[in-house]
């Protein structure tokens, strides 16, 4: 695995970083104004998707930790990744085919 | 013959390795906190796949103006977390103690607007309880409501904590400010909490404002 780069020296990226997420936040806003029907909520989830890939890997320094470091991090959302794939598979599903009745 | 101070604990053999193992353990119990907020929000979805319409309904009654002055709130509280975090690095002592300051007035900020949203959620009668004004399935909604901002509240109150006592060690230690590692990880449970609302948010406040 390549090395991680350096931790950034000055504080510029973080204010970057905090701009990009102040956007983010107002963009999720005006966007949920907007009648997309079902996809609203792929897009607000998409965004929220997007701000939190920002925190982990600049405020949280995912980007500039080592592979372990990676790994851990990423051990708790693949989790959660499983919780929520089989519970939701099941919810979502359960309107797709009768299920015929035995006689 | 002098004696060498080691710089680290003996079990460590560098400040490097020290702070990788401590992020390692900083991450391990926030994976926990990751399945602690992510059950109760794919309970939350789960219950809103099945009631989509009414829960974006009832979700119009909670306060936009308020969620979304506390998310730009929470995301400026994570920018100073982030430079407390730099600072402390640099063992800059006086910027340090600014930035942990200004994350914990921020994080008090937020509080402050949350009581004032639950305090007019009572006075509407969105509480759930014997005299809710709405319907069942928006008592649904608002029971996910209180329960997730209430744990996510109740993270912002430690972290505040956390932040009054950090500072005080920050004024006090004698030890090198940048061989501190508690600064890092009390910053990572920060951001951690931060995003948090950064799901919370789209998801309590905005799901039914197209309608």
């Amino acid at each position: 695995m390549a090395e991680p780069p350096a931790e950034p020296t000055s504080t510029r990226l973080y204010f970057h970083v905090y701009l990009g997420l102040l956007a983010l936040a107002v963009v999720t806003t005006a966007v949920a104004f907007a009648d997309l029907g079902r996809f609203s909520m792929v897009v607000a989830l998409a965004i929220a998707s997007m701000k939190t890939g920002l925190v982990l890997l600049y405020f949280m320094h995912v980007r500039f930790g080592s592979g372990i470091v990676r790994v851990f991090a990423g051990a708790g959302f693949f989790f959660l990744l499983i919780l929520g794939a089989l519970t939701l598979g099941d919810v979502v599903t359960r309107e797709w085919m009768e299920i015929p009745v035995p006689r | 013959m002098t004696e060498v101070r080691a710089a680290v604990p003996i079990q460590f053999d560098d400040p490097a390795q020290q702070r990788e193992a401590a992020a390692l353990g900083m991450w391990v119990f926030l994976a926990a906190e990751i399945v602690f907020f992510g059950g109760a929000l794919v309970c939350y979805a789960a219950a809103g796949w099945v009631h989509g319409r009414e829960f974006a309904l009832a979700s119009n009654d909670s306060n936009l103006v308020l969620g979304a002055v506390n998310t730009g709130v929470l995301l400026t509280s994570s920018w100073t977390m982030a430079l407390a975090v730099h600072a402390g690095r640099a063992a800059r002592r006086r910027r340090l103690l600014l930035f942990l300051g200004g994350t914990a007035l921020l994080g008090t900020v937020f509080l402050v607007l949350k009581g004032l949203e639950y305090r007019e959620d009572w006075l509407h009668q969105l509480v759930p309880g014997r005299s809710f004004a709405r319907s069942p399935v928006a008592q649904l909604y608002f029971t996910f409501y209180f329960i997730l901002t209430g744990i996510h509240a109740l993270h912002l109150i430690v972290g505040i904590g956390l932040m009054a006592a950090l500072a005080v060690l920050a004024a006090r230690t004698r030890e090198p400010l940048s061989g501190l590692n508690l600064f890092e990880n009390a910053g990572l449970y920060w951001h951690f909490v931060d995003i948090v609302w950064i799901f919370l948010f789209p998801l309590l406040y905005l799901r039914g404002r197209h309608g």
